[in-house]
């Protein structure tokens, strides 16, 4: 759509071009920010891979609603020290999570494992489904269909029943 | 029939609606504790005065006794400190665990409120804080004669939890054999 006293389009300068190219490669090279610091970090690159795919899994106690990979907090500097010591002195990925579990609950897990008091959370969302389901069914049985045997199903009208309702309606004029 | 199955809608909705109101009672900041009647983790703590006594889980045998998380950072801390004063002019012992604190920052909180605490640990790395899965300051663990928590009170003892729950709890485990 061209609008009355709009300019023609013109083409960025050289300038303008390496600038908003640097700002794209800028805002793709972005991603979510990770809270462990260089200190943290275990010397050995498969080790340190391996304590952050377990403290993406982690949830920091203090914030809740986020992973100890993430947290800035205090406690989960804390915690993501103690998951790679625990790497560091040859525990598994498994040993680890224990680790903190024993100490925290299950509650630690962002993906927290099929037990008892956690079933309804893991069965709940099938089991409305179900119900929503068998509801839905049910009804739309219930439901006469329009010009099936369904809608004149009724008994009919005996004479006795007839001569009453002509009763009540009254004398048609 | 009929009318029940015209009315389960209503009960299903009730029914949630309690279950998701009851959900607004709870705090989800509680974690319920993982060491309820279980021993005490075990831990050697240095004191927060150098060359002085420190805490260690092995006193924590013979008499009930009161274990506090806190920190001179925590901003709930003095506040619930006449509490804890309180609670050891009646006699309870109450020890303390000084968090992710630098010891002089401790004195200087002691110092200023007062020193209600038969012993005192201090816990600058945080390790053991994190055995006893602590989640903030301050937090406070009930101890029996055995060694074993018997109930974690998370964030400060007021008044009210003091009388109404931890006190009898004491009472009770002063009681036990």
């Amino acid at each position: 759509m061209i609008l009355p006293n709009s300019s023609p389009r013109r083409t960025p300068g050289p300038i303008a071009q390496t600038l908003c190219r640097a700002l794209v490669a800028g805002l793709l090279l972005a991603s979510p920010a990770a809270a462990v610091l260089p200190d943290e970090m275990l010397p050995d690159a498969r080790q340190e891979a391996r304590a952050r795919a377990i403290s993406k899994d982690l949830r920091c106690v203090v914030c809740q609603n986020q992973s100890i990979d993430d947290s800035d907090a205090p406690l989960a500097r804390d915690l993501r020290l103690l998951v790679r010591e625990q790497i560091a002195k040859g525990s598994s990925d498994a040993e680890v999570r224990d680790y903190v579990v024993a100490r925290y609950g299950n509650f630690v897990l962002l993906k927290p494992p099929m037990e008892g008091d956690t079933l309804l959370l893991w069965m709940g969302p099938f089991a409305i489904l179900l119900l929503g389901g068998a509801g839905l069914i049910f009804w739309q049985r219930r439901k006469p269909q329009p010009g099936s045997a369904a809608t004149s199903d009724a008994a009919p009208l005996t004479e006795a029943e007839r001569a009453e309702l002509d009763r009540l309606a009254g004398p048609q004029d | 029939m009929k009318r029940l199955l015209f009315i389960l809608p209503v009960i299903a909705f009730a029914g949630l609606a309690a279950f998701l109101g009851f959900g607004l009672t709870q705090d989800p900041k509680e974690l319920p504790s993982q060491l309820i009647d279980r021993p005490l983790p075990e831990f050697a703590l240095p004191g927060i005065v150098e060359g002085g006594p420190g805490l260690a889980s092995a006193s924590f045998k013979g008499e009930p006794r009161l274990l506090n998380v806190w920190a001179s950072w925590c901003a709930a801390c003095p506040q619930e400190h006449p509490v804890l004063e309180r609670i050891a002019a009646e006699g309870f012992p109450v020890y303390g665990i000084a968090w992710k604190d630098k010891p002089e920052d401790s004195r200087a909180f002691l110092a200023r409120y007062g020193d209600p605490y038969s012993g005192m640990g201090s816990d600058f790395p945080g390790r053991t804080a994190i055995d006893l899965g602590v989640t903030g300051a301050p937090e406070t663990f009930v101890v029996d004669k055995k060694g074993r928590v018997r109930f974690k009170q998370i964030g400060p003892i007021s008044p009210e939890v003091w009388e109404g729950q931890i006190r009898p709890l004491m009472q009770k485990l002063r009681a036990e054999a």
